[in-house]
């Protein structure tokens, strides 16, 4: 499928990815994986997908290739024998994920540590962590949140307080955009209905 | 020269002697000879070779002696983003420092946790150390950081010794 220019391959069998970057590497020419990156489709049927990024300097192309992999067999060939480079990219997945990458040499937790019983990117792990405890290693605590994630509105009222020389679209002589939304609880603050910036819709 | 009560001092008199409280004497010497023990973890750490560098001297304050040896350290400067990961080695390290030691939390990742709400980082490194000052900024300019350094050295001085 072309997309933007770029073009991305979407493998059916996951099972034969070795085999396809392996004719990717010797065959096409491309010599250069960018990154393997993961995508947690949460609530999708095959809920991961993996993201091959590669390059070839000869011809100076991009290469895209897709897999989806399901969550109960959560378990792929690994390219560490085509690219060098894979090995710590699939750790990450794994760490990140918990991908397992069959063949890998040495698949273990890269960010995190030994014996951390959660997987963070996952879509069912909450942002602000939760509690663990390996003895003479690590722990880990939920983070405070406070109501957060801390969004901040451009033009609302802590904006205004935090930085009271916020920029005015009117008085800066900036043309205003049909784009501009008037919301009457930050009239308050500088007397206008609208705020510097620009303007999110409201949620 | 300035004059205080425990120091009564006056150059004509007495030339090279000064009387003084034996705290206040022990407390000028620990104040303005504070080894740091740099726990430079992320980009407060460039701050922290800026304010040893020669712009903003730290040396004036006599911590230029900046051994990443705790045992010869005096205040530990822990200057960056404590990950859970990293929390359990600064806490051994701050063990072994020995007696007196205070410790300055340089930056917001090491005051709260900074930006960094998330599953990852400990939130304050006040969770796992005794701090003694906190310094605001991301990164503290290294004004902030002397600023600290004085504030630490007023804090020192009215120590009673045990």
């Amino acid at each position: 499928m072309e997309f933007r220019g770029e073009c991305t391959l979407k493998l059916a069998d996951a099972e034969r990815i070795a085999e396809i970057c392996g004719f990717a590497r010797k065959d096409m020419g491309f010599d250069y994986l960018v990154d393997i990156s993961s995508v947690d489709n949460y609530g999708d049927d095959p809920r991961f997908t993996i993201v091959y990024h590669l390059y070839t300097h000869a011809q100076r192309c991009h290469l895209r290739i897709k897999t989806d992999v399901a969550e109960q067999k959560a378990e792929v060939p690994t390219v560490t024998d085509v690219w060098r480079t894979a090995d710590w990219h699939e750790r990450e997945i794994y760490d990140m994920m918990g991908i397992q990458f069959r063949g890998h040499p040495d698949l273990r937790r890269i960010l995190m540590w030994e014996g951390y019983p959660y997987f963070p990117l996952r879509k069912d792990f909450p942002l602000a962590g939760k509690s663990s405890d390996v003895p003479e290693v690590a722990f880990t605590n939920t983070t405070p949140m406070m109501g957060g994630p801390f969004v901040t509105i451009a033009g609302g009222k802590d904006s205004i307080a935090r930085e009271p020389r916020v920029r005015i679209p009117e008085s800066d002589s900036i043309s205003m955009t049909g784009r501009v939304e008037r919301r009457e609880d930050i009239k308050d603050a500088h007397g206008k209905a609208f705020g510097p910036g620009p303007i999110e819709k409201k949620p | 020269m300035h004059t205080r009560a425990e120091i009564g001092y006056d150059s004509k008199i007495e030339g090279d002697i000064v009387h003084t409280r034996l705290d206040a004497a022990i407390n000028w010497f620990r104040k303005y000879s504070m080894w740091p023990m740099p726990m430079g973890l992320a980009c407060c750490a460039i701050e922290l070779m800026a304010a040893g560098a020669s712009r903003f001297d730290i040396a004036r304050f006599g911590a230029e002696v900046m051994r990443f040896s705790p045992r010869q350290s005096d205040v530990m400067i822990v200057a960056g983003t404590v990950t859970y990961k990293m929390a359990l080695a600064v806490r051994r390290i701050y063990d072994q420092m020995a007696e007196p030691k205070w410790v300055i939390a340089m930056g917001a990742c090491a005051s709260t946790g900074g930006m960094y709400r998330s599953y990852a980082v400990l939130q304050g490194v006040d969770r796992i150390l005794p701090v003694d000052i906190y310094v605001a900024g991301c990164p503290p300019r290294p004004e902030a950081l002397l600023d600290a350094f004085i504030k630490l050295q007023e804090k020192v001085s009215r120590e009673p010794v045990q």
